[in-house]
């Protein structure tokens, strides 16, 4: 049988974790979504000489090495190669911040791309024939749209950055998965500490969702009115 | 106005154009007619570098338009384009969707624009959509829309892509009007049409294409009624 009455006493371990989890969360959304765009830019970057694009190639390459390897492996890898490689002194929350913000922003680099292209070229061309240039149209007619696109798919990948955050736990960050560990430890109780810790992700995941969902709708109705 | 000296354009391997020489006068509507496939909106978009020309070179004013050097947004601005799928920014009320250009690209002052953003709206007859979204307009209005946003940057000419073929019959009637009145104030415009009365009725010179070259062009009684090539026609005797 469980048994979640001995646990009261180490609800602050776990608020300490949830605290944690969510400043490496948000953290990690806002960095990740900025580098996102920035690797998307690179990616469709035309500057080169000829057909070699060394900009675009570098986002490439990017997005495939973030993509087509584990993320705990890169968290490790940051860890232990920020000490090693570049002799700085970076603490396990930040390597967790770094490792997941440059793995997440390859998916998110890819979402901004797939919401871009699924604008109509009509659009793009329309306003060139008035007058703008690239870039102002890119901001004024493709992004206001794309955005609605981009949307419920990066909602997405803000709830895997959630649940992603949980592996900070093997460099020793503090956070929720971690404290259930803890917690594990000092009662000798397997399965409890977990469940609370799946509770307090469940309630993150859903309430992000439903913003997600709001902002969403908010976007929608724009087009209608 | 516009002159076209040895245009070609080829995609990847296909030759789509093969040497256009044309001159489009100022005050002088040209419609451009000629089987699908046969270069005519190609043809179009070079004319405002929506393609880019494979060789030869597009005259605009004086300027060499393919010239890496010439500034393509300035020259743009001063050619209006009217697509076949109105293209009108789905996220922007009607006044917005003329404003949105003059604003950000010519940065006349606000109140200006709008005044005549309002007259351009009342001269394709939709004062009243001002605050309407594209999506609540029907296609006949969205095209007049198109119009009155391509108008509002003042340009020195209009190229139409077959401006009336995504249109309910019912609703060609009324952009064909607005197109007319356009011609009556004295516009230059290039024309992309299936509407042979039309272009029999406007149009002060009729360009015949057929794959990638100008077979034939003359008044419109010279194309029309007195065609000389085969494919001329065979063309005008589907079509008519
Ligand atoms: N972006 C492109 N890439 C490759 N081929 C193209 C492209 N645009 C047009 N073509 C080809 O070029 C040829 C001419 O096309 P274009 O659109 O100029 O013809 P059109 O005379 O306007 O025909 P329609 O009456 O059907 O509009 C066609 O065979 C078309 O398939
Ligand atoms: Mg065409």
């Amino acid at each position: 049988m469980l048994d979640f009455s001995s646990l009261d006493r180490y609800i602050p371990k776990f608020l300490e974790g949830l605290k944690v989890t969510i400043g490496l969360s948000i953290a990690t959304v806002i960095l990740a979504t900025v580098l996102g765009f920035i690797i998307y830019f690179m990616k469709a970057s035309k500057s080169g000489i000829g057909k070699f694009r060394p900009i675009s190639a570098f986002a490439v390459v990017f997005i495939e090495l973030m993509r087509g390897t584990p993320l705990l492996l890169q968290i490790l890898l940051v860890f232990s190669g920020g000490k090693m490689l570049l002799g700085i002194d970076i603490s396990a929350f930040q390597s967790a911040v770094i490792a997941i913000t440059l793995n997440a922003s390859a998916f998110i680099a890819e979402i901004v791309r797939a919401g871009i292209e699924a604008v109509d070229k009509g659009q793009m061309e329309a306003a060139r024939s008035l007058g703008m240039s690239r870039s102002l149209a890119m901001r004024l007619v493709i992004m206001p749209q794309a955005i609605k696109n981009i949307l419920p798919a990066i909602g997405n990948e803000f709830v895997n950055i959630i649940k992603a955050s949980s592996m900070a736990s093997v460099i020793g960050v503090g956070e929720l998965t971690l404290a259930a560990k803890i917690v594990q430890g000092a009662t000798y109780l397997a399965l409890e500490p977990l469940i609370i810790s799946a509770v307090f992700y469940l309630i993150l995941t859903f309430s992000l969702g439903r913003l997600m969902s709001w902002i969403e709708r908010r976007f929608k109705s724009s087009d209608i009115r | 106005m516009i002159y076209v000296k040895d245009l070609y354009k080829n995609f990847g391997k296909t030759p789509v154009l093969s040497g256009i020489n044309q001159h489009f006068k100022k005050g002088e509507v040209t419609v451009i007619i000629g089987p699908s496939g046969s270069g005519k909106s190609t043809l179009l978009r070079c004319l405002n570098l929506l393609e880019a020309p494979t060789s030869g070179s597009i005259i605009f004013d004086g300027q060499n338009i393919t010239d890496k050097k010439a500034d393509i947004n300035k020259i743009r601005q001063r050619m209006g384009m009217v697509f076949q799928q109105f293209n009108l920014f789905p996220h922007n009320n009607v006044i917005n969707n003329i404003m949105l250009a003059p604003v950000h690209v010519k940065r006349m002052p606000q109140q200006d624009i709008y005044k005549r953003g309002l007259e351009l709206l009342s001269r394709v007859g939709l004062s009243s959509k001002e605050k309407d979204y594209p999506a609540s307009l029907s296609g006949g209005q969205k095209q007049r829309i198109a119009i009155a946003r391509a108008l509002a940057m003042d340009p020195e000419v209009m190229l139409f892509d077959e401006p009336t073929s995504a249109l309910d019959p019912e609703m060609v009637g009324e952009v064909l009007d607005v197109i007319k009145n356009l011609i009556k104030e004295g516009m230059t415009m290039v024309i992309v049409t299936h509407e042979m009365g039309f272009a029999r009725e406007v149009g002060d010179r009729i360009l015949f294409m057929d794959r990638g070259t100008i077979l034939e062009e003359g008044t419109p009684e010279e194309v029309f009624s007195n065609p000389k090539h085969q494919r001329t026609i065979e063309f005008l005797s589907k079509v008519l």
